[in-house]
């Protein structure tokens, strides 16, 4: 038996919109953005005065059942904190990088946006205009349609991460192998979640490449996973660091960063030679099996035992339990995307996912769209309103084949940082410089740029850039010369539905004059080209969409009066024709089966079937490097406290987590004389940047794992916030990917860690990048 | 009658620290409920592991400890409502309830543990 919890009082949780409590008006809603993360949980604000005064876990909403994070119990340091943006902001050209700000109106700052974005237009094209996102903001289907609709340009992008290193490779390999998305099943998509009749706890759960609980990713919240814990799943954990779940799990596979791939083909070689697939799944619903059969022929667990640093027999044992447990869902991270090898990892992933037959069943992997099948994702819907011409000119769409799968309608964004540094002669399209940025909801030199001093450098010189946020952020005082306070996630109407169910988000406060991110697009389309708008309010677009974008059959203010709707939800969904387009059973490939072998891929130039590639930083491929960086670099691991380069301006969160931490072995530690608490830099030949030590005795005493994200908002904002000095994108590299496109090393490098000291410590990453030019090697450029 | 102003029952929290994977929910709740300063905790997460303590087995626990600043959250429960934090624990690993009850659940929930606190 285990603690559930107890059941909350339904007197006084309701399941509508609104009510008073004692001095209190309750709203219901969902929170999504700002602040960010991937999810939307259910919440109640208790409002005063116009003000929010509390907030509470939604107990009727099936989310996140009536549970919350500690970012959200801290919200209203969120949302009043005495840094927020309050309202529209201009800055000489000549100031970038000062603290010289002129307070203006809306009107005047959309008068200057559509004078520069006419002129460039005109003297330039339209595809001159770069749109930015940030991952995890609600801006991601908000941006593309406004890149599109309003500045009429075909590229929108993720700020500067390389290699689209997030979902994108996942999400373009699974639209060529299966037509669909796959997400493992923890019952979210039934209403009466676990104990939902149709639901079956999975026997296992393969946790590849992430730590849900903390990470959530893609709009997935990870404490699911504990529910099914608690009712019986075991894990196979695949990740280089112990966290609570590797400890706990049946099988933890401690592979070195970067080596997935090979993983994963030895996984599937064990399960062919031992015949322990599905044979009936692979004869009716897969195409390629031979073929994949003689891809990981040569990947015999011993050998992948050498490449991946685990013992022999735990790869077997683990193939073994993952091969024979029904069901087995599959859960994998942005660890997959994060290393040159993503799409080729991500082919190996998805056929271990099909040879067991765990697709679309109960407690499986589910094919996933989302809820109502509403068009909310960059990939789809919106791109009626540019031209062919115009997608002719999406960077990268030329150079990466690729780019035509998954969330495709995105510039790609390595093409984009040499197109800014080349004024445009490095485009695969016709050439054109870049003038403009629009950049919502996104901190990239704090955060998703890998080569972070490069990214700045970049930034910095494109003429004219408007920042869209909610607090100061290094990349506002960087490079912006508008600055537009976006609103929280309360102070807004939206909706969220990635991927189910469908739920409102209701604005239900005000702050100063910030504006939503929805509203902030609609004013901008409506000013460049009205026709395309569907309407003034923010409730007339998310009723455009409900009506002419989805399956839903009511309007926003139906789903905010009910904040949650379930669609019916079917299994098994390829058996009865629910997929193809042609309502055939099958799945949405040409061959109507999973794919296991790729022709399409073939065809353009790469490996239709999964192989092993080595990180091209690492111990083999650079053995000279390795002598002088000795430990293998993984970045990027999520904390309780953070989403991303969130949340580090809130008093009592950052109490919780005061410092950059980088985990190192104790014994590690004891060799360079080092002890935990200790600063120390981190190094490789591009630069350096300090953390704190943190031991962490399970990992590989080889390996370290550094944070991301860190600025320190208490700092000068003329020095950036200190942007440069504990960041481990200084390390990191552009233009250094998969020859699919995808995929770059933030998670497998090399490097070594010393001591700071007070005289190796006077010239701070910061202050290289700001008053000496930067760090000096040589920039790496895509072949 | 007891802090919590219901009845003369005693009433206590049971943790299953078995599956608390550690999140700061129930400290960040409690904080914000009471307004508490930056160092006071009405509950505070203590941590054994990652180690491997018996052979090639790992240990990893998380384990909530209740303060002398914890009341168990008598207004709310006046209110009708749970304890914040077991409101809104990630793991759902909190039980409220007399100390009689909790007791017998506690008979068949192995690592478990049940507090009674100064307030109850
Ligand atoms: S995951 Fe956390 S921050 Fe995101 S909506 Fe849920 S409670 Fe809020
Ligand atoms: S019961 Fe209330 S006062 Fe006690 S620890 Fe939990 S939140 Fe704090
Ligand atoms: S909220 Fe629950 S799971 Fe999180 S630390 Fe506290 S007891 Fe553990």
């Amino acid at each position: 038996m285990v603690v559930k919890g107890n059941a909350y009082n339904l007197e006084i949780y309701k399941d509508n919109h609104t009510w008073q409590e004692g001095d209190f008006q309750v709203f219901r809603t969902t929170q999504w953005s700002a602040p960010g993360c991937h999810n939307g949980c259910g919440v109640l604000f208790y409002v005063k005065d116009g003000k929010v005064e509390k907030i509470e876990g939604d107990p009727q909403n099936g989310w996140n059942c009536g549970t919350l994070c500690m970012r959200c119990l801290d919200i209203l340091e969120s949302m009043y904190d005495e840094n927020r943006l309050k309202y529209p902001m201009k800055r000489a050209y000549e100031d970038r990088g000062k603290n010289k700000w002129e307070r203006i109106t809306w009107d005047e700052a959309y008068d200057i946006i559509e004078e520069k974005v006419r002129y460039i237009q005109k003297n330039y094209g339209n595809e001159s205009i770069i749109a930015e996102i940030g991952t995890g903001r609600n801006v991601w289907w908000q941006v593309p349609w406004g890149c599109f609709a309003g500045l009429q340009s075909p590229n929108q992008t993720g700020a500067f991460l390389s290699g689209d290193s997030c979902y994108s490779p996942r999400s373009s390999i699974l639209a060529l192998m299966s037509g669909e998305y796959l997400t493992s099943d923890m019952s979210q998509m039934l209403p009466d979640r676990y104990e939902s009749n149709e639901w079956v706890v999975p026997q296992c759960i393969t946790i590849w490449g992430c730590n849900p609980i903390m990470s959530n990713g893609d709009g997935y919240l990870g404490h699911w996973i504990v529910e099914a814990m608690k009712r019986g799943s075991e894990l196979v954990m695949v990740d280089p660091r112990i966290n609570w779940l590797s400890a706990k799990a049946k099988h933890w596979l401690r592979l070195r960063p970067g080596t997935d791939a090979a993983l994963a083909m030895a996984i599937l070689n064990v399960m062919i030679k031992e015949k322990l697939c599905d044979y009936d799944f692979i004869e009716k619903w897969t195409y390629g099996f031979e073929d994949i059969a003689k891809a990981v022929e040569d990947m015999s667990p011993a050998r992948a035992s050498e490449i991946c640093w685990i013992p022999e027999q735990d790869i077997i044992d683990a193939a073994r339990f993952m091969a024979t447990a029904k069901p087995m869902a599959m859960h994998w991270g942005v660890a997959i995307d994060q290393q040159p090898s993503a799409t080729p990892a991500g082919q190996a992933l998805i056929c271990i996912a099909a040879v067991t037959g765990q697709i679309d069943n109960p407690g499986g992997s589910l094919v996933t769209r989302s809820a109502y099948n509403i068009s909310l994702f960059s990939q789809e819907g919106f791109e009626d309103n540019i031209t062919d011409e115009q997608k002719e000119k999406r960077l990268g769409m030329h150079k990466y084949p690729m780019r035509g799968t998954g969330i495709s309608a995105m510039a790609h964004t390595d093409v984009v940082l040499e197109s800014i540094e080349t004024d445009g002669a490095s485009n695969d399209c016709e050439q054109y410089p870049i003038m403009m940025q629009w950049m919502q909801g996104c901190n990239p030199i704090a955060n998703m740029a890998a080569e972070a001093p490069r990214v700045y450098d970049a930034i910095c010189k494109v003429p004219f850039n408007v920042v869209v946020d909610v607090v100061m952020t290094p990349t506002a005082m960087a490079c912006a010369d508008l600055l537009l306070p976006a609103a929280m996630g309360s102070e807004r109407d939206s909706i969220r539905a990635w991927w189910w169910p469908l739920r409102a988000i209701s604005k239900i406060t005000d702050y100063y004059e910030a504006h939503g991110d929805e509203q902030i697009l609609l004013d901008l389309v409506n000013r460049l080209n009205p026709s395309a708008a569907p309407g003034t309010e923010v409730a007339d677009w998310v009723n455009d969409l409900l009506a002419n974008h989805s399956d839903a059959d009511f309007d926003f203010d139906y789903l905010k009066e009910k904040v949650i709707v379930w669609p019916e939800w079917h299994y098994y969904k390829h058996e009865k024709g629910l997929l193809r387009w042609d309502g055939q059973p099958g799945f949405n490939t040409p061959t109507g089966k999973i794919e296991l072998k790729v022709d399409w891929l073939e065809a353009n130039g790469l490996s239709p079937v999964p192989f092993y590639e080595e990180p091209h930083e690492s111990p083999y491929s650079t053995p000279e490097l390795y002598k002088e960086y000795p430990l293998v670099l993984t970045t990027g691991a999520r904390s309780y406290e953070y989403f991303h380069s969130e949340h580090r301006n809130l008093p009592t969160i950052r109490a919780f987590h005061p410092d950059p931490l980088v985990e190192v072995h104790s014994e590690t530690c004891k060799d360079l004389g080092l002890e935990e608490g200790d600063w120390v830099w981190i190094e490789n030949q591009r630069s350096r940047c300090r953390q704190r030590i943190k031991y962490n005795n399970g990992l590989d005493k080889r390996v370290v794992a550094a944070e991301h994200g860190w600025w320190f908002p208490e700092s000068d904002p003329e020095r950036l916030f200190n942007v440069f000095d504990s960041n481990i994108n200084n390390l990191t590299t552009q233009c250094d990917i998969g020859k699919s496109g995808y995929g770059a090393a933030y998670k497998c490098l090399l490097c070594k860690i010393y001591k700071c000291t007070e005289e190796n410590s006077v010239i701070t990453p910061t202050a290289q990048v700001l008053d000496k030019g930067g760090f000096k090697y040589e920039r790496k450029r895509l072949g | 009658m007891s802090a919590n102003g219901l009845d003369n029952q005693k009433y206590g929290l049971l943790i299953n620290y078995d599956f608390c994977t550690g999140c700061h929910s129930c400290e960040m709740a409690c904080k914000k409920e009471f307004g508490l300063a930056q160092d006071q905790f009405g509950i505070k997460v203590a941590q054994y592991g990652p180690v491997q303590n018996s052979g090639k087995k790992w240990e990893f626990f998380y384990m909530p400890m209740l303060t002398d600043l914890c009341t168990l959250c008598a207004p709310r429960v006046a209110e009708g409502k749970l304890p914040t934090c077991v409101h809104h624990c990630q793991a759902k690993v909190m039980q409220y309830g007399t100390i009689d009850d909790l007791a017998e659940q506690l008979k068949v929930t192995p690592k478990s543990v049940l507090f009674a606190p100064k307030c109850c």
